[in-house]
């Protein structure tokens, strides 16, 4: 019988079922960060439970650590405190911790994948939205909340209704001008932010086949941003060549059975789903957002929509003006969505020999530890540092806002983030979400260009 | 976890759409490493101004409305998976959350927490909304067992569906852990089936 590609996954991890109900399924793979973890290791306490599985756990500190100085001991008394308690918490229960300094520390979504740990096929939670990340494996990941990062603490299970299915198909080649980031944010454009709510997304087309990991980790990384529960991208050779080129593979797998597994994961050509979107990838050109939500974005040299929905006119724009040339004070580009060092070469590569604006205050917080040490080693840090560049250690930093990269009142933001949510990055913080070409183009002239125009201009950074 | 079978409350009315965990509660506030006392910074930024003053015209700030029922406007709760949203909205007071339609994570965590997401017609939302802003003293019941809500003294209801797993779950005040742990055993014997 055909399948796609969620059932294969769903079907093979399911344990057990209520009849008209939901189901009990397996996970494979469950990472815990400092914010969400204590309450759950708290809960588990006074129920007097154990942890189930804790070889199937990692733990790494990103949410809330400082990005400046990581060596030194941390000055927020609070996040401190989170950090040491979640480092208590593994010490006693014996879950690999990767803390500050730890040469696997990062990102958590980011670390998941170049460590191994992240595996085609596999069921993955975490307790952060974006742990939709790892569909790009064709892996089921999705976020949960505490109660349920304790649940699985607590049994390796989750109950779960099975979600509907989507699928987003895109037609054709993109531009030469467009990354990924960019077909994301047009596809929720599109979708709406609430289109998928309900929906596990699965993205096919030869555009996604061409697109490298770290490319469909971006895509995959923002499908919650249109409600959905997760998305997915099939395994092909650019998967299975991913894991060849990192360096740690697990142990206890056997190679010949997982590939075996690992070569099935695609869905079947006559399969129905539930609802399916087909669009044409030559539509897209780079996009950016002018809204406070991610659904609000469109070509970078389109103008302000008239039905421009924002309640509070937060964002300070009107109806009928374009963004180009919008003086721009801070350029962020980190977090789960754009911070690999894939992106951090495309910057590298346009700000070479260049300085950036006087008035910008340019970020770059690398995802992980792995991804510095990468960068050192191909001497982006240098050419970035010497364009301007503040180069960060990694952690989530000005995504969510939580440690001291706070943005000022009223400051616009060019970010690589998933959010442009109302103070997001910091109390009346204006983000405008972009790719990390778009994002480094803007640090350099220190306001929005048309990047299309610009484009063989980009091709001469590089040379020169 | 407290149990809902009904409820019987006035209610405090939000229309707005879109509202996502971000605005519920700020990612600063998340520093806490217990579950208690969320309820004070819920919807911080919306109550206060930068410089910490009471924003007048938000209505948590309007002692007129009150409730322990928060009607809110479609996809609330979209955006980060912070269960802390749903402790700030229960701490505040709340027990029971109305829209047409919630983001995923976000009604996962509050059926986990105790706190009902009631999902209506956008129709009738729209009537709710109507009724409040007319008569804020109004009350609504709203009926776990029978699946129903309506405006009391007046004819007018809807009924709301919910998974029967999770009713029977909320019900009785409890959450999936011991289900799970009776499966251990189940559990256990499907691990040793899988290779990675």
């Amino acid at each position: 019988m055909s399948k796609t590609l969620f059932e294969k996954v769903w079907e093979s991890h399911i344990i057990d079922s209520i009849p008209k109900g939901p189901s009990v399924l397996y996970i494979d793979r469950h990472f815990i960060h400092e914010v969400t973890s204590p309450q759950a290791f708290e809960e588990l306490k006074t129920r007097v439970l154990l942890i189930f599985k804790k070889e199937r756990m990692i733990a790494t500190v990103d949410h809330n650590v400082p990005t400046k100085n990581q060596h030194l001991p941390i000055l927020d008394t609070l996040s401190k405190k989170q950090v040491q308690i979640l480092f208590e918490n593994c010490k006693i229960n014996g879950i690999d911790f990767f803390g500050l300094l730890h040469k696997n520390q990062g990102i958590v979504h980011i670390i998941g994948p170049e460590l191994g740990y992240t595996l085609p096929g596999m069921t993955i939670v975490c307790g952060d939205s974006h742990t939709s990340t790892h569909g790009a494996f064709s892996a089921i990941a999705f976020g949960i909340g505490t109660r349920q990062v304790a649940m699985v603490m607590a049994s390796q299970c989750l109950v779960q209704k099975k979600p509907k299915q989507m699928r987003i198909h895109l037609i054709g080649l993109t531009k030469i001008s467009v990354s990924p980031k960019d077909v994301i944010l047009y596809i929720i454009s599109k979708v709406g932010t609430d289109g998928a709510v309900g929906y596990f997304v699965e993205y096919s087309g030869k555009i996604f086949r061409k697109m490298s990991m770290e490319g469909r980790m971006t895509i995959c990384n923002m499908s919650i941003e249109m409600g959905a529960k997760g998305g997915l991208i099939a395994t092909d050779k650019t998967t299975l060549n991913y894991f060849n080129k990192i360096k740690f593979i697990p142990k206890n797998i056997l190679l010949e059975e997982a590939l075996y597994y690992w070569r099935r994961l695609y869905t079947d050509t006559d399969v129905f789903v539930d609802r399916e979107y087909h669009f044409y990838a030559s539509d897209i050109s780079p996009m950016i957002t002018y809204g406070t939500n991610p659904g609000m974005s469109f070509n970078i040299i389109s103008r302000i929509p008239k039905n421009n929905v924002d309640p509070q006119q937060y964002m300070g724009f009107k109806a009928g003006y374009s963004l180009i040339g919008l003086p721009i004070q801070y350029v962020f580009i980190g977090s789960c969505t754009n911070s690999r060092i894939e992106d951090l070469r495309i910057v590298a590569h346009v700000v070479k020999n260049r300085k950036k604006a006087f008035h910008v205050l340019a970020l770059i917080v690398p995802g992980s530890r792995q991804v510095v040490s990468q960068a050192k080693k191909e001497g982006l840090d240098i050419i970035l540092k010497q364009s301007g560049f503040e180069f960060r250690e990694p952690g989530c930093s000005a995504c969510l806002g939580m440690n001291e990269d706070k943005l000022p009142f009223g400051a616009y933001c060019i970010s690589t983030s998933n959010r442009n949510f109302i103070g997001r990055q910091g109390f009346g913080a204006r983000t405008l979400l972009a790719s990390p070409l778009v994002a480094s183009i803007v640090a350099i002239e220190g306001k929005i260009i048309d990047v299309n125009k610009h484009m063989s201009k980009i091709e001469r950074y590089g040379k020169n | 976890m407290e149990k809902i079978e009904r409820l019987e409350s006035r209610a405090i009315p939000l229309p707005i759409e879109n509202i996502d965990t971000d605005q519920i509660i700020p990612a600063r506030f998340l520093k806490s490493s217990k579950r208690q006392d969320f309820g004070k910074n819920l919807f911080r930024d919306w109550k206060y101004s930068n410089k910490g003053h009471i924003k007048e015209n938000f209505i948590l700030n309007n002692s007129r409305f009150s409730g322990q029922i928060l009607l809110v406007g479609r996809n609330f709760g979209s955006g980060s998976s912070r269960e802390h949203a749903a402790w700030a909205l229960f701490d505040y007071g709340f027990r029971i959350v109305i829209s047409s339609f919630f983001a995923d994570i976000f009604k996962e965590n509050a059926l986990n927490n105790g706190l009902l997401p009631v999902e209506i017609s956008e129709r009738y939302l729209k009537y709710l909304f109507k009724t409040i802003f007319y008569n804020r003293h109004i009350l609504f019941s709203v009926s776990l067992y029978r699946q129903i809500i309506k405006i009391e003294k007046s004819f007018f209801y809807d009924y709301f569906s919910m998974e029967k797993y999770k009713k029977t779950c909320v019900l009785i005040g409890q959450d999936d852990i011991d289900f799970l742990i009776s499966l251990i055993y189940k559990i256990k014997t499907f691990e040793k089936k899988i290779h990675f």
